[in-house]
């Protein structure tokens, strides 16, 4: 490792990274106590939390292509806390799901969770995500090995079961999950052109972290 | 010359939004005290989901509920000829312009023609209406109309044996109407009733809000108000009335056939296939209340006893 983590500029980053990540957070509850949230307040909550849980999620799967991009080892350091983060608005969308729209109506959330496709594929993404957020500390990096890698790899399933869930949610208006799942498309371009490139030339496994195993 | 025209009532109509509000307050406590003696008992419905009290006039024309805020109802709109976000038409509606403003009568009608807009608002005397609108996408707001009965007016054209249907369709004018280009929807946007539902008591043409001129957000210079249907159904800023002999094509049914029926009646058992529709989010706008209270939706969204009988015999599961 070039950086250590001791370094200042190091624990400046990531100070920084965790303020940046928390600054929608704090907008949402300064805006939700000015009454700044709109006429549905709701509506504005669910949908801001559910965004940046897809925003965090993509940023994160950024990391691995942006380090090869700039052949430097350090963005893949931000890329847990960054995928913690898109676990924690996932969370929160759905707490508010729960509580402040269903208001504790537990027999539509079930029949919701079951028959609305929506949220059959918003729910399923959230759990999908749980292991992975429990399985991020090194502990478990170094316990499962090279099934770490294998089984986080299921971050591009739980994008695309987030975007569909985006897209089925919208009415008409199509535009904004279109860009997002391009952006997946993308990502996920670079990693099966990473991995063929790299399968051509024979490069065994030149990454050192888990996350290309 | 046309002059943009003011609603004709009379200054003793036009209610403050303050003034509503107080009323409410007044009309709740009256329906509170003799509550407080069953402190602890809750209205329930079977699923659970607290019921609003229902303080509606017989006819259906003045609900008791508290109205939503004037700055919820002209901030919150679906008019996605000025962009699909909520805030967005009242951002970019600015560039309608509801005056002059002239309504086409086509169709199976004796009387057929272009009608400037003041000729047809002088057809009937402007009332006020208290009306519940349930938006499909699971919430609702309670909101004081200004206009003028949908019936008198359409009577006034003498539709024909033939007319079975009516059609409407909203302006679509790219320059006055930004998103447009955007296509999201078959532009013009659509509506229709079928001749007996448009000839319903509650059925309205508004072409105010709280005592004012409508805000071009909210579908100005006239628009249809339906409040046992869906909001889509209650088509914005209307250019043209026609009267068919067959069902008129309706924009979100093209859309989404499977979603959007021709009907689309309130109706809390036939679940949109996205979202349940047993209750929805009443925007009340109480300044205690931070967020949306949850209640439970009701068939034709409360208006049962008015319009129920226009669907007697029908399967309400078939035709959504």
């Amino acid at each position: 490792m070039v950086l250590k983590f001791a370094e200042p500029r190091w624990l400046v980053a990531k100070t920084t990274t965790h303020l940046l990540a928390l600054l929608p957070l704090a907008l949402m509850i300064m805006a939700a106590m000015q009454g700044g949230l709109g006429a549905d307040p709701v509506a504005e909550l669910t949908h801001r939390s559910g965004r940046w849980a897809l925003r965090f999620l993509l940023f994160s799967l950024a990391m691995t292509p942006l380090r090869r991009l700039l052949s430097r080892p350090w963005p893949i350091r931000f890329r847990r806390l960054l995928g913690l983060y898109a676990f924690f608005y996932a969370s929160l969308h759905l707490l508010i799901y729960l509580v402040l729209d269903l208001q504790g109506e537990w027999a539509q959330i079930l029949t919701d969770i079951v028959k609305r496709p929506f949220i059959t594929v918003g729910f399923a993404a959230w759990l999908l995500l749980l292991p992975l957020a429990i399985t991020s500390s090194k502990k478990w990096i170094k316990r499962l090995g090279r099934n770490w890698g294998r089984l986080h790899k299921a971050v591009y399933a739980i994008g695309l079961l987030a975007i569909l869930h985006f897209f089925w949610l919208v009415k008409a208006d199509k535009r904004e999950p279109l860009f997002y799942a391009a952006i997946l498309g993308v990502l996920f371009a670079t990693r099966l052109i990473a991995a063929w490139r790299g399968r051509a030339a024979k490069h065994p496994s030149a990454a050192s972290t888990p996350a290309r195993r | 010359m046309l002059i943009r025209t003011r609603p004709d009532i009379a200054g003793s109509e036009i209610t403050p939004e303050s003034v509503y509000r107080q009323r409410r307050d007044f009309i709740a406590l009256g329906l509170s005290a003799p509550l407080l003696m069953l402190a602890g008992c809750h209205s329930r419905d079977n699923d659970g989901i607290p019921n609003r009290i229902a303080a509606d006039s017989a006819d259906g024309f003045r609900t008791g509920e508290e109205p939503t805020r004037l700055a919820d109802v002209t901030s919150y709109n679906n008019f996605y000829e000025f962009g699909t976000g909520k805030n967005d038409p009242a951002r970019n509606a600015g560039s309608l312009r509801p005056s002059p403003w002239s309504v086409e009568i086509a169709g199976e009608a004796a009387i057929t023609g272009r009608f400037a807009l003041e000729d047809i608002l002088k057809l009937a005397k402007p009332s006020e209406r208290i009306y519940r609108h349930r938006c499909v996408e699971g919430w609702s707001m309670v909101i004081p109309w200004l206009g003028i009965p949908l019936a008198t007016v359409l009577a006034h054209f003498q539709p024909t044996s033939k007319a079975k249907f009516v059609a409407f369709t909203t302006l679509a004018d790219p320059q006055q109407m930004p998103a447009i280009i955007d296509g999201v929807l078959a532009w013009p946007y659509r509506e229709g009733l079928r001749i007996d539902e448009a000839m319903h008591s509650l059925g309205f043409l508004a072409t105010g809000l709280y005592g004012q001129a409508l805000p071009n957000q909210n579908g100005a210079p006239l628009r249809l108000v339906l409040p046992w249907k869906y909001g889509f159904k209650s088509i914005k800023s209307i250019v043209r009335i026609e009267f068919t002999e067959t069902m008129p094509a309706t924009s979100w049914n093209k859309s989404a056939p499977g979603e959007y029926g021709f009907y689309s009646n309130v109706n809390p058992v036939v679940s949109h296939p996205r979202w349940s529709q047993k209750s929805e989010r009443r925007i009340a706008g109480s300044a205690s209340k931070l967020f949306a209270e949850r209640i439970a939706t009701r068939p034709f969204n409360g208006y049962g006893a008015q319009v129920a009988s226009l669907y007697a015999g029908m399967d309400l599961r078939k035709w959504f």
